[in-house]
């Protein structure tokens, strides 16, 4: 299945873009989702434990499952004033 | 019921508020009545207390122990080049009620700690969070919990912006969005990776927006929602924030240096750029690595090779392992973590230039450019 994915902040400056479509299996999992990603970038690594998930526009605290055109954004936290 | 009534120049002054059947003379009179307090008259802290006095919020306290700086011009707009090394919180109290003399400004010019926090929250009724940094961040979201005042987040990255609201009738706070700060190396501040000045403005207008709707008791606070910015993109989303589960309980302050990971940088072997100017006189054998970015090294550089931080430990090999190595950025802050990294990679030979660019400027070389 298909589902969307938005970089933010230095999440997206180690991916390069801001949003692109990915491939996971059926039935997959927040936890399924973050393998894929971090084969794909390495580097992003760090940033999980800091960053947080919102699938749909919610954030989500425990792993879920995702369906097909889900959208997930990896926002990361930023402290600049 | 505290004192609000508004006098004849006040009513004239707030004419187009009072033209809101919204605001109206209710609301303008809450306002009157309100204390906020504003923590940094910084980036976000400049346009959200300008907004903020304008609109006749009665009194405005600001929290801030810098002055300004030159580089603070490009965004905080309260300040003049003539402010240039005067203190910050001082020079936006008189610009503010040059502003609008009905507001009374109460200047606090000190660093929050675990210690002056409370007693300083205490007699406000809301507060905004215009810090630069994670250990002032939770320390604030924690006293503000604690107190049970609501707290207007807004958090900048160059093109991206955060706003929420905290603690507003039970709603999350800073630690249902992020429990635990991030290792510090990681995330870099707007000194270090730079911010768009507008999008200050833009960020710290909507923080004011949010105050005021606190205040007045209109519309739909941004509480139990994050909204994401993106000026380059020009996109925005509304994430829906929930409570994070398992529920964190803040019952006490605590040490945020320490939560945060913030470390002494003498935990790190520096030398300074006297120092440093002698080893170049003396002719000594060293190896002087600049870790900034290419279009840094454009502005301004002191030598050496350029090995940008991200891409160092894929460049190890260039690396001298005999000769002293000194890592330099434009504060000293990037290359302290580089040679913290470094040293738990065997280079015992890496020493940080204490204070970067910036500082051989100041004491060597005062013809270089400063940025």
């Amino acid at each position: 299945m298909k589902i969307n994915v938005k970089y933010f902040a230095m999440c997206r400056e180690i991916t390069g873009q801001p949003e692109e479509v990915i491939e996971l299996k059926n039935g997959a999992t927040t936890t399924d989702f973050w393998q894929v990603i971090l084969e794909k970038y390495p580097r992003l690594e760090p940033y999980r434990a800091m960053s947080r998930l919102a699938v749909n526009m919610n954030y989500i605290t425990d792993t879920i499952e995702l369906n097909e055109q889900d959208e997930i954004c990896i926002i990361p936290p930023v402290s600049g004033g | 019921m505290i004192q609000s009534d508004l006098s004849r120049p006040e009513i004239a002054r707030y004419s187009r508020h009072l033209l809101i059947p919204e605001v109206g003379l209710v609301g303008q009179q809450r306002l009157k009545a309100a204390r906020v307090l504003v923590v940094g008259a910084g980036g976000l802290g400049c346009p959200a207390l300008l907004y903020l006095a304008a609109a006749g919020v009665g009194t405005l306290g600001i929290v801030d122990f810098d002055v300004v700086d030159e580089s603070n011009l490009q965004r905080q707009v309260l300040y003049t080049v003539a402010d240039v090394g005067q203190p910050k919180a001082e020079c936006a109290a008189k610009r503010l009620t040059a502003l609008n003399p009905y507001v009374t400004v109460e200047v606090h010019r000190l660093y929050l700690t675990s210690e002056n926090v409370l007693p300083i929250l205490k007699s406000y009724d809301l507060v905004v969070d215009g810090t630069d940094n994670f250990p002032t961040r939770y320390l604030l979201n924690d006293a503000a919990v604690l107190l049970d005042k609501p707290l207007v987040y807004g958090s900048i990255y160059r093109f991206e912006g955060q706003v929420s609201v905290f603690n507003y009738q039970n709603c999350p706070n800073y630690r249902d969005l992020y429990p635990e700060p991030p290792p510090p190396e990681l995330v870099p501040n707007c000194a270090e990776g730079g911010v768009l000045g507008v999008l200050a403005g833009i960020i710290g207008s909507i923080q004011a927006n949010e105050a005021i709707k606190i205040i007045t008791g209109i519309g739909e606070p941004l509480a139990g929602r994050l909204f994401l910015f993106d000026a380059l993109r020009f996109e925005s989303q509304i994430m829906h924030l929930p409570r994070h589960t398992p529920p964190i309980h803040i019952e006490t302050l605590i040490d945020y240096n320490q939560f945060c990971g913030v470390k002494k940088e003498d935990d790190i072997p520096e030398l300074t750029v006297t120092e440093f100017n002698q080893l170049r006189h003396r002719n000594t054998d060293f190896q002087l690595i600049d870790v900034r970015q290419p279009y840094e090294r454009e502005i301004v550089h002191i030598g050496g090779e350029l090995i940008p931080q991200n891409e160092i430990f894929d460049r190890l090999e260039e690396l001298s392992r005999s000769k002293m190595l000194i890592i330099y950025c434009r504060s000293g802050k990037r290359s302290a973590t580089v040679v913290k990294q470094l040293r738990s990679l065997g280079f015992d030979n890496a020493r940080n230039l204490k204070g970067g660019v910036l500082a051989y400027r100041e004491e060597i070389d005062p013809s270089l450019a400063k940025y």
